[in-house]
């Protein structure tokens, strides 16, 4: 961060910028204080100042002097009900810095609100009232604060009035105080004794603590540095390494070809070799432009546009990274959740996990771990309610690139989305991927636009799904053989044929099913990505193990085939004897008879093969194939 | 709330930095909008950006051009126009919509026009709800329009200070301050339901400062009427207000005098208080503004016809 400009030269437009967050509720006189900030320092005013005065005689809790709290409360619900619901967005400035209050409410009840305001602040102030010292409002301020990553803490000892102004009260709680964020790995707060009331150590000391000889309030805040890194100093390399979300495409013509987005992390420099996942490509940095013209560089918190040398596929989503320090990868982790709905969270049931450009559907699962914020002690816990915070495991149905939170504040969170209403139901902190945690893919620099000019053609999953008997292996091996004969690189995955080797361990339960096709679709994906037009034959009787193999490929990449027929047509064919033997009892749980399938209700193609015969159906197929892989622009659209 | 602890005049910045070179805190300010308004353009299928002609529209149609470049900015401005603007406004904003080459839509209510609403006759609160609030949900259900940009800053007013950055409007446009989506870091949720919107405010953490020394340093082009100049003025109430044009009704006993005003917000010329000053560039006003103790919204009637005004009129839909 810059430094502060000297006193003296107004608020000039080069003065730097501070955003902090205020804990208390109206009982630690927190809206006072704030009032008394803006009041003391000048700040305010007339017709804001007049308007306060209005209020005052009408709803005030100050005994008929004015009110300073309705300063900062904003809503008629809160100014009547003498409370802060809400986070407040409080703006001023001093000859030294701007200033963003974000004033978040501090009862139990509105933990939310608190870890919103917290979620972009660079500094906290927790208030604590002297009278009463450490509370369990305390405790959980500061675990709040401790828990979204804010290292810079001011604990604000008010109401010093009613003590007495005495100093070995004050020493007493700074030690508690302290004592408290030691034990939440928070660095040491700076305290500072006051009486917001009386206006005692917010701007000018006063004479009622010749004792005290920090800084007020006010002058600590016009001169505390806070880093303004991803993550908190002393952080592990990853801190350093670059980060930068893809927003969207800028491509305005055939000439020009730019990725939008915010660095969250490290430094980008034009020439530089960047990583793009998760295709795990290499390219390098063409050049970074803006509206100013290009840039020697960009930093944290930088909204740019990069062009690369390569002219590779990227798009939202995508992230560009340091080659050798991608994100983590995985599809399980453990993360924080702030819960913030009034619904219940629901274990098992769907969520959408929303980062930077990523959304992935998700799901909770146990355990989860309560955290008592009165206690600072954590308990099993069945679900979680608005306000609650625990530590839980989320699956999600394609792989998440994150880092921890503790290492990087964008890329180590996510808000949940409840999709049948699409609130916003819960902030999450990620801590660690559950396994496979520190595995760094090796990348290459062969594009898949390089395969495509050795083959021919581009890559294609193209997926064969519907009940026994339904023709999917015949259509598959038809196909193949007629784009062997077109020159393409076409080959089978074949169900019962994976079954022999990979997947012989795995039966016909729902949950061996699901495993057998995430080894099919991974098996896909692979052949996929070194340019195979891959035909992929299995029942796979779910729509959501399909659409996990779906989010496998890049879009417009994978292609579903129904191959569609009666059951009766299917039972009457049974070239394997399948539907004999599950109607003699002989086998259990087969798709159809006596398991579910779920018909796709979106495939690019269905095939109605009762109707028609093998080589027209496998005609028809190749054309799309081929238009798909050969014809310009054929692999990114298509109907779906 | 931005009043400084001394009047003295800050150093005037340079004209026009040179690339990456704006302070911190306007970079920083730059960056977050530039962030929203592109977040905005992928989630969502039909964005508009109202366009309000004044300040803080031009700083944000600046951020626009910005945030797309070297692309064109990839959704339409829309004006509310009440018929009743000043006049440079108009100007101003059709040789801004040339010049810059943005597509712009005009809508005014036909309603309010065949009923003849004017500032005059009716109420302040019976002319905006209609020209201006129920205009707007007009236009913005005529375009199918699934998010909205405006220029309001969290500073303004108190209410506002509340408001999010994406901020959740039901199928009647409607503002629920009770049952608001949180908002953390820089995750923006824009998932609606068909029907549904979102207004959006890229200025949200903007101060009035904040804007002013944006179009120093960049050199953004304001309407005249912000610097001051010897305009036709009447006295009413304590608030200066400008005849612009021959609709104006004067009262008994007015004549417009010739008095050196600008104004610090720009809506309605019947509605719209100017000050006196001599401010005549925006290093003037900056520092006309370090003197100030009156806020930039004092001026608005609309703001103050009413106890908690603007959350009353933000709940059914304005801006």
């Amino acid at each position: 961060m810059a430094p502060a400009e000297a006193a003296g030269g107004g608020p000039g437009p080069r003065h730097d910028l501070l955003r902090l967050l205020t804990c208390g509720s109206v009982d630690d006189g927190k809206s006072t204080l704030i009032g008394r900030l803006l009041h003391d320092s000048d700040l305010l005013y007339d017709d804001h100042l007049a308007a306060v005065r209005k209020d005052s005689a009408v709803s005030g809790h100050a005994g008929g002097q004015v009110d300073l709290a309705l300063l900062a409360d904003g809503l008629k619900a809160e100014r009547e009900q003498g409370i802060t619901i809400d986070v407040a967005h409080l703006y001023f400035s001093t000859s030294r810095r701007s200033f963003i209050i974000a004033d978040a409410p501090g009862h139990e009840q509105y933990t939310r609100n608190m870890a919103t305001g917290a979620s972009t602040a660079d500094l906290a102030v927790i208030l604590v009232d002297a009278a009463k010292g450490v509370t369990t409002q305390t405790r959980r301020h500061s675990a709040i604060v401790s828990l979204l990553g804010i290292k810079a803490v001011v604990m604000a000892i008010n109401k010093m009035d009613l003590v007495g102004y005495a100093e070995d009260r004050f020493d007493a709680i700074a030690a508690e105080a302290s004592g408290l964020a030691g034990a939440l790995g928070l660095p040491a707060p700076v305290c500072i004794p006051m009486s917001a009331l009386h206006g005692d150590c917010i701007v000018e000391q006063g004479a009622s603590m010749g004792w005290y000889d920090g800084p007020c309030l006010m002058e600590h805040l016009e001169q505390v540095d806070v880093g303004r890194a991803a993550g908190p100093a002393g952080a592990p390399e990853h801190v350093d390494a670059l980060r930068l979300p893809v927003q969207l495409v800028i491509r305005p013509d055939q000439s020009f070809r730019g990725y939008a987005g915010t660095v969250c992390s490290g430094m980008l420099r034009p020439g530089d070799d960047v990583r793009v996942e998760p295709s795990g490509l290499i390219t390098t940095v063409e050049r970074i432009v803006t509206f100013d013209g290009d840039l020697d560089e960009a930093g944290p918190g930088r909204a740019v546009t990069v062009t690369t040398a390569d002219p590779i596929d990227i798009g939202r989503g995508d992230i560009l990274c340091s080659p050798d320090r991608p994100p983590e990868r995985a599809r399980e982790f453990t993360a924080t959740l702030v819960w913030m709905s009034e619904s219940d969270l629901v274990l098992g049931r769907d969520y959408q996990l929303q980062q930077a450009g990523q959304r992935l559907r998700c799901r909770v699962t146990e355990p989860v771990r309560r955290l008592d914020v009165d206690t600072l002690t954590s308990a099993p816990a069945p679900a979680m309610r608005l306000n609650d915070i625990a530590s839980v495991t989320l699956r999600t149905d394609a792989e998440l690139m994150f880092d921890p939170y503790e290492q990087n504040r964008t890329c180590g969170s996510f808000i949940l989305i409840d999709p049948s209403d699409n609130a916003t139901v819960a902030a999450g902190m990620i801590k660690a991927a559950t396994r496979a945690a520190h595995i760094v893919p090796s990348a290459g620099r062969v594009s898949p636009q390089t395969r495509a000019q050795l083959l021919g053609h581009r890559a294609l999953t193209v997926w064969f799904t519907g009940l026994p008997g339904s023709g999917k292996s015949t259509l598959a091996r038809a196909a193949e053989a007629e784009l062997a004969a077109a020159g393409v690189f076409a080959c089978v995955l074949d169900g019962d044929n994976l079954r022999f080797g990979l997947n012989a361990d795995l039966g016909f339960a729902p949950e061996d099913r699901a495993e057998n096709i995430r080894r099919a679709g991974e098996v896909a994906a692979l052949l996929h990505r070194y340019g195979a037009v891959v035909l992929a034959a299995f029942i796979s009787p779910y729509r959501q193990d399909r659409d996990r193999v779906r989010n496998l490929h890049p879009a417009g990449t994978f292609m579903e085939v129904f191959v569609d027929a009666p059951l009766d047509v299917c039972e009457a064919r049974d070239p394997k004897g399948l539907y004999a033997k599950a109607r003699a009892g002989t086998i259990s749980d087969l798709t159809g008879v006596s398991a579910p399938y779920e018909a796709p209700a979106e495939a690019e193609m269905r095939v109605r093969t009762a109707e028609t015969d093998v080589s027209e159906a496998s005609a028809e197929i190749v054309a799309e194939v081929l238009r798909r892989v050969r014809e310009p622009g054929g692999g990114t659209s298509g109907p779906h | 709330m931005t009043r400084p602890t001394t009047s003295t005049p800050p150093p005037a910045p340079p004209s026009r930095p040179r690339a990456g070179e704006l302070p911190d805190r306007l970079q920083r300010l730059e960056d977050e909008s530039i962030h929203i308004i592109r977040e905005v353009r992928a989630q969502f299928s039909n964005p508009v950006m109202l366009y309000s002609i004044g300040k803080d529209s031009s700083v944000m149609l600046h951020l626009a051009r910005k945030a797309f470049h070297p692309g064109p900015i990839p959704f339409p401005l829309l004006h509310i126009d009440t018929t009743w603007k000043f006049s440079e406004m108009i100007a101003f904003r059709d040789r801004m919509a040339d010049e810059i080459g943005f597509e712009l839509v005009v809508h005014t209510n036909p309603e309010g026009v065949a009923a003849q609403i004017n500032p005059f006759d009716h109420s302040s609160q019976h002319y905006t709800d209609v020209m201006k609030t129920r205009a707007l949900r007009q236009a913005l259900d005529a375009g199918r329009y699934d998010a909205a940009f405006g220029g309001a800053r969290r500073d303004e007013e108190r209410s506002r200070a509340k408001e999010r950055v994406f901020s959740f409007r039901d199928r009647l446009h409607r503002w629920d301050p009770r049952n608001q989506r949180p908002e953390l870091w820089n995750h923006y949720n824009g998932r609606i339901s068909a029907g549904e919107s979102i207004r959006v405010f890229p200025l949200s953490n903007w101060t009035e400062l904040d804007v002013w020394h944006y179009i120093e340093a960049n050199g953004i082009e304001v309407v005249p009427l912000y610097f001051a100049a010897p305009r036709p003025v009447v006295e009413r109430d304590g608030t200066l207000i400008m005849v612009d044009d021959d609709r104006f009704r004067f009262e008994a006993g007015e004549r417009p005098e010739a008095r050196s005003v600008r104004f610090r917000t720009l809506g309605c010329y019947p509605l719209t208080g100017a000050v006196e000053s001599t401010a005549a560039t925006v290093p003037e006003i900056v520092a006309e503004m370090a003197g100030a103790t009156r806020s930039e919204r004092e001026g608005r009637v609309i703001d103050h016809d009413q106890a908690g005004s603007m959350e009353e009129k933000k709940r059914e839909g304005y801006f």
